[in-house]
């Protein structure tokens, strides 16, 4: 019994001694890593602390940007010694600015690693985001930074500097010399054509279905609907199309047609309304002009799109004339004109609209075929001298990218010369 | 109220969904109030954003005021001449101006990007090489040629002086090929587009709206 009580006894014991030996080592090992963690987190800052300041950047130049409208200074500036070498530390540039050289410098712009320049350039409009006046002094430096925000050296300050804007873009030579040349055989085919000499322009289907067109709504008794599309008077596709908008309007005024012109821009049923105008004159029936012919819809694209549907749905035109500049609601327009049995042509230079043309028109014309249009349509000596000559532009560029590929693959630096010619900014 | 705006929303999307069938009351009526709601709306903004904001604020009340929007403020007087018909002709001299000066300022940007450009890119090695091993880069070789081909017949395509016959008419073919290609793959990337935004209407209609989808 005794022997069992000591045994008792012996094992509470060597349990009391192991449960504190454990609470010993826990409290041990929970101490240890806590200093641990201490050390670890002691470390990094240890180390920053212990790190020098990176070199910083030198040879720091600020400049006028050339060649543009001014709002713009241009920064360069050599690497610090610790960027990609010595210390490694660099990891930015940050770039600071102030009309004063005993500050306050502001930042306004970061650039990565081995950048060497930064354009620092605002809009010209007043009220824009970090815009800054022409002809105002301002003084620059910039920092070399490290991953530690507060760890950067500085460059020397450099100053003043000041924007200013130039009246000649040196670097669009190459296209003024190209413009000039184009210029010049435009004037040539223009001689040439009001001289009386035949100017051959083969026929495109898309053009020639238009006086088609206009004759099949003359017979139906039904009207020719004319969308301008959603461009502004001073977009290239509805300059054409005004051009072919007189050419339907004099043809619609001869046949005694009814002829709709629903518009999306105020200016661009202005320009219409005149162009139109101007076409039954010319056609000996100005009575029969009337202003409500193009009228204004709406400046909002999917409203004037319904409107556009609707009166498609309602009056059922025999033609639908799609000639201008075409976004999202070219499929939408053209297979309403497809479901009212229209006979539709359709020219826009929107590539990615294209493809829904064709699918849901009889005619499309392809990007430059709608320019083309206006003066295969017009045949105004004005017009065949300039797409002749736009032939011949074409075939002066198709002559130089064949020269310069001979030439880079043959003489290389001959090629790239030749080659940077034609690589402008605008 | 946001449960109306929901209901609002819902009934003038069905209504113009209901132009698939046919022309009917309901898409008149939506179609009127759109177009009338977004005339009126563009017409306050054009308001505030041109005449309020850009003029009155910049030629008139500012400090400094800019002198140059004065000229567009008179341009656009010279353009509400077109109500008096006596002096109508006047409004014709903005409208040349519009037209006239701005198709001379896109005509550089033309020049530059779709011609200038076009051929500095179009010029470049044929035979393509790794830079490291200088092997022959097989990939980026054939690249390049489809480039060439297609630059070349396409320029040939929008050749308007010359029949299409022959040898000529011949690359134009192949020109029409490469068109057809890319309006192809436009068309396709197109549709998807579309198709997201119709998921959209139908996510609204039966989520926000039957709260069948959740």
């Amino acid at each position: 019994m005794r022997n069992s009580f000591e045994k008792t006894r012996a094992s509470r014991a060597l349990l009391l001694v192991f449960v504190c030996s454990l609470l010993l080592l826990i409290v041990s090992f929970s101490t240890s890593v806590s200093a641990q963690a201490d050390n670890d987190s002691d470390t990094p800052a240890d180390s920053i602390l212990a790190l020098a300041a990176p070199a910083p950047a030198t040879d720091l130049k600020a400049f006028d940007t050339d060649n543009d409208h001014g709002h713009s200074i241009t920064i360069e500036w050599t690497l610090s010694a610790d960027d990609g070498a010595g210390a490694n530390s660099v990891i930015s540039y940050r770039i600071m600015k102030s009309e004063s050289p005993d500050g306050p410098f502001d930042s306004v712009g970061l650039v990565p690693l081995g950048a060497t320049s930064h354009v620092n350039s605002s809009a010209i409009d007043k009220n824009s985001e970090g815009y800054f006046s022409d002809n105002t002094d301002y003084y620059y430096r910039v920092e070399a930074m490290t991953t530690n925000a507060a760890l950067f050296s500085s460059s020397e300050i450099v100053g003043p500097v000041q924007s200013s804007g130039q009246w000649f873009n040196a670097g669009l030579v190459p296209v003024l010399i190209a413009i000039l040349i184009f210029t010049i055989l435009t004037m040539i085919f223009v001689q040439l054509a009001k001289k009386g000499m035949d100017l051959y322009v083969r026929p495109l289907a898309g053009i020639e279905a238009v006086d088609e067109a206009i004759g099949r709504a003359t017979e139906m008794g039904r009207p020719i609907l004319y969308v301008l599309g959603l461009g502004s008077a001073a977009d290239i596709a509805t300059i054409a199309s005004f051009t072919i908008l007189g050419r339907v309007a004099k043809k619609v005024a001869e046949y005694q047609t009814e002829l709709n012109v629903p518009c999306y821009d105020p200016i661009v049923m202005a320009v219409a309304q005149e162009v139109v105008k101007s076409a039954f004159i010319d056609a000996g029936r100005p009575e029969a002009y009337k202003d409500d012919i193009v009228h204004f819809i709406t400046n909002s694209q999917f409203a004037y799109v319904g409107a556009v549907n609707g009166i498609i749905m309602r009056d059922l035109p025999a033609t639908n004339v799609y000639m201008g500049k075409f976004f999202a609601e070219s499929l939408i327009l053209a297979e309403t004109g497809a479901a009212a049995g229209s006979i539709q042509i359709a020219g826009t230079d929107e590539i990615p609209q294209i493809p829904f043309f064709f699918v849901a028109c009889d005619y499309t014309l392809i990007g430059e075929e709608l320019f083309a249009a206006s003066a295969y349509l017009g045949r105004e000596p004005e017009l065949l001298g300039s797409l002749k000559a736009q032939d011949y532009a074409k075939a002066v560029l198709l002559a130089s990218a064949i020269i310069g590929i001979l030439l880079i693959n043959i003489f290389p630096d001959f090629g790239e010369t030749f080659k940077s010619w034609f690589e402008v900014i605008d | 109220m946001e449960m109306i705006s929901i209901w609002i929303a819902a009934i003038l999307t069905l209504g113009i969904f209901s132009f698939l069938y046919k022309d009917n009351p309901l898409y008149k009526a939506c179609e009127a109030l759109f177009v009338g709601v977004s005339a009126a709306y563009w017409a306050i903004v054009f308001y505030f954003d041109n005449i309020y904001k850009k003029f009155y604020e910049g030629a008139v009340t500012a400090e400094e005021p800019d002198y140059f929007l004065w000229i567009g403020a008179i341009l656009g007087l010279l353009f509400l001449t077109r109500l008096v018909p006596k002096i109508g002709w006047v409004s014709r001299w903005p409208m040349a101006l519009i037209v006239g000066a701005t198709a001379g300022l896109w005509m550089v940007g033309y020049f530059v990007s779709n011609a200038m450009n076009q051929i500095g890119n179009t010029i470049s090695n044929i035979i393509a090489r790794d830079e490291l091993t200088g092997a022959i880069a097989w990939g980026e070789t054939f690249g390049t040629m489809v480039i060439l081909v297609g630059v070349v017949s396409g320029l040939v395509y929008f050749f308007f002086s010359k029949e299409h016959k022959g040898v000529f008419g011949a690359t134009a073919k192949v020109g029409t090929w490469f068109l057809m290609v890319t309006f192809g793959a436009s068309f396709g990337y197109t549709v998807m587009s579309r198709m997201s935004l119709l998921i959209g209407r139908v996510d609204f209609l039966l989520g926000d709206w039957l709260g069948i989808l959740r």
